[in-house]
C-alpha cells in the first residue's frame, strides 16, 4: 500500500472516486441482476414447453435427421 | 469466422459468452494496475493532489464521447445496413454512455470546486457535455416509450445521428470559445503536454475504462438478445392462448 497525502482537498478527491465507484457498481449490478432475471424467465418459459419458432424448427430438423439415420440403419440390417 | 457471422444472435451469444469472462478479468487487472500507478503518481505543481481526479475524470469524458460514436456507427447499421444486432448495440450502449457522462460531470464538478472556486459554470465545454448527458437520457427514454423494437430502434438511430453533431462541439469547444475549462492537453497536434509520470497512469486508466465499456456493452447486448427472445415467446404464448 502506497502511503498517500491527499492534501487540503482530500474530501473532493475521495468524493470523486467514491461517486465513480458507486455509479459503476450500480451499472455492473444492474446488468448482472437483469441477466439473472432474464435467464430465470427464459427457463420458466422452456419448462412450460414454450420455445421460439427457430428453436422448434431446429428440434424438428434434428428429429427428422435421427429418424432418417435410424431408417438407413434398419435398411442396412435387413439387407445383411 | 467472418464478421457477418456475428449477425446471428445465437452465434453472438455463444461467442460473447466465451469472451466475456476473459474480458472482465483483463478489465479488473487493468484497473488494479491503473489505480496502483495513479496512487504513485506525483502531485501537480499547481493543483497538488487534486490532479488524481484527472485519472477518472478524463477517461470518463473520453468514454462519454466514444460511446456516442459507437452508438452512431450502430445507428448507421440500423438505418443503412439493417444489421440485426445494430439497434441492440445502440440500445445497450446508451445507459453505459450516460453513466460515463455522469461520472465525467460529477468528478469535473468536484475537481472544479477546489481549483476554480465553483462546482459549475455554463461555459461551452461543461454545457456541451451536459447536453450529451441529456441526449443519452433522451435515447433511453425513446427506447422505453415505443413498444415495437423496430420502430424504437429507427427513432433512436435518427436521434443518435443528429446528436453526433455535439461530439465535435464538445471536443473543440475549448478552442472555439473562451472557456473556464482548460484546452486539450493529451490529444493535440503538438503531442501531449503532460509529464510521463502523470500521462502513463492516465493512459492505463483510459485503457481500463475502455475495456470496462466493452465488457459491459457485451453483457448488456446479451441481455437485450434475451429480452427479445422472451418477447417473442410471450407473443407466441398469447397467440396460442385459448379464445384467439
Amino acid at each position: 500500500m502506497i502511503p498517500m497525502d491527499l492534501g487540503p482537498h482530500a474530501t473532493f478527491i475521495i468524493a470523486a472516486y467514491a461517486a465513480t465507484g458507486f455509479i459503476l457498481a450500480l451499472l455492473i449490478g444492474w446488468i448482472t441482476t437483469e441477466n439473472r432475471a432474464l435467464r430465470r424467465i427464459l427457463a420458466a418459459f422452456e419448462q412450460r414447453g414454450i420455445t421460439r419458432r427457430s428453436d422448434a424448427r431446429q428440434r424438428e430438423a434434428r428429429k427428422a435427421e435421427t429418424r432418417k439415420s435410424e431408417a438407413r440403419k434398419s435398411e442396412l440390417h435387413s439387407v445383411a | 469466422m467472418a464478421l457477418i457471422d456475428l449477425a446471428n444472435p445465437t452465434r453472438f451469444l455463444s461467442l460473447s459468452g466465451r469472451v466475456l469472462p476473459w474480458l472482465a478479468a483483463l478489465t479488473a487487472l487493468c484497473f488494479a494496475f491503473g489505480f496502483w500507478l495513479s496512487a504513485g503518481a506525483p502531485d501537480d505543481y499547481q493543483q497538488g493532489a487534486t490532479v488524481k481526479i484527472m485519472f477518472i475524470h478524463v477517461p470518463a469524458a473520453w468514454l462519454a464521447m466514444m460511446v456516442w460514436m459507437v452508438m452512431t456507427i450502430a445507428a448507421l447499421g440500423t438505418l443503412v445496413w439493417r444489421h440485426p444486432l445494430a439497434d441492440m448495440a445502440g440500445k445497450a450502449a446508451a445507459p453505459i454512455g450516460a453513466a460515463f457522462t455522469l461520472i465525467c460531470l460529477i468528478t469535473g464538478s468536484l475537481w472544479g470546486r477546489p481549483m476554480w472556486g465553483t462546482y459549475w459554470v455554463w461555459d461551452a465545454r461543461l454545457t456541451s457535455v451536459f447536453v450529451l448527458f441529456l441526449m443519452y437520457l433522451g435515447v433511453i427514454v425513446l427506447w422505453r416509450t415505443i413498444d415495437d423494437p423496430t420502430r424504437a430502434g429507427r427513432a433512436a438511430a435518427i436521434l443518435t445521428l443528429v446528436g453526433a453533431i455535439n461530439i465535435p462541439i464538445i471536443k473543440f469547444s475549448v478552442d472555439w470559445w473562451n472557456t473556464l475549462h482548460q484546452p486539450a492537453s493529451v490529444v493535440k497536434m503538438s503531442g501531449p503536454a503532460i509529464h510521463s509520470s502523470i500521462l502513463v497512469p492516465l493512459l492505463v486508466m483510459a485503457v481500463a475504462f475502455t475495456l470496462l465499456f466493452f465488457t459491459l456493452h457485451l453483457a448488456a447486448m446479451r441481455n437485450e438478445i434475451l429480452k427479445r427472445r422472451i418477447r417473442s415467446m410471450q407473443l407466441m404464448q398469447a397467440e396460442a392462448a385459448p379464445g384467439r
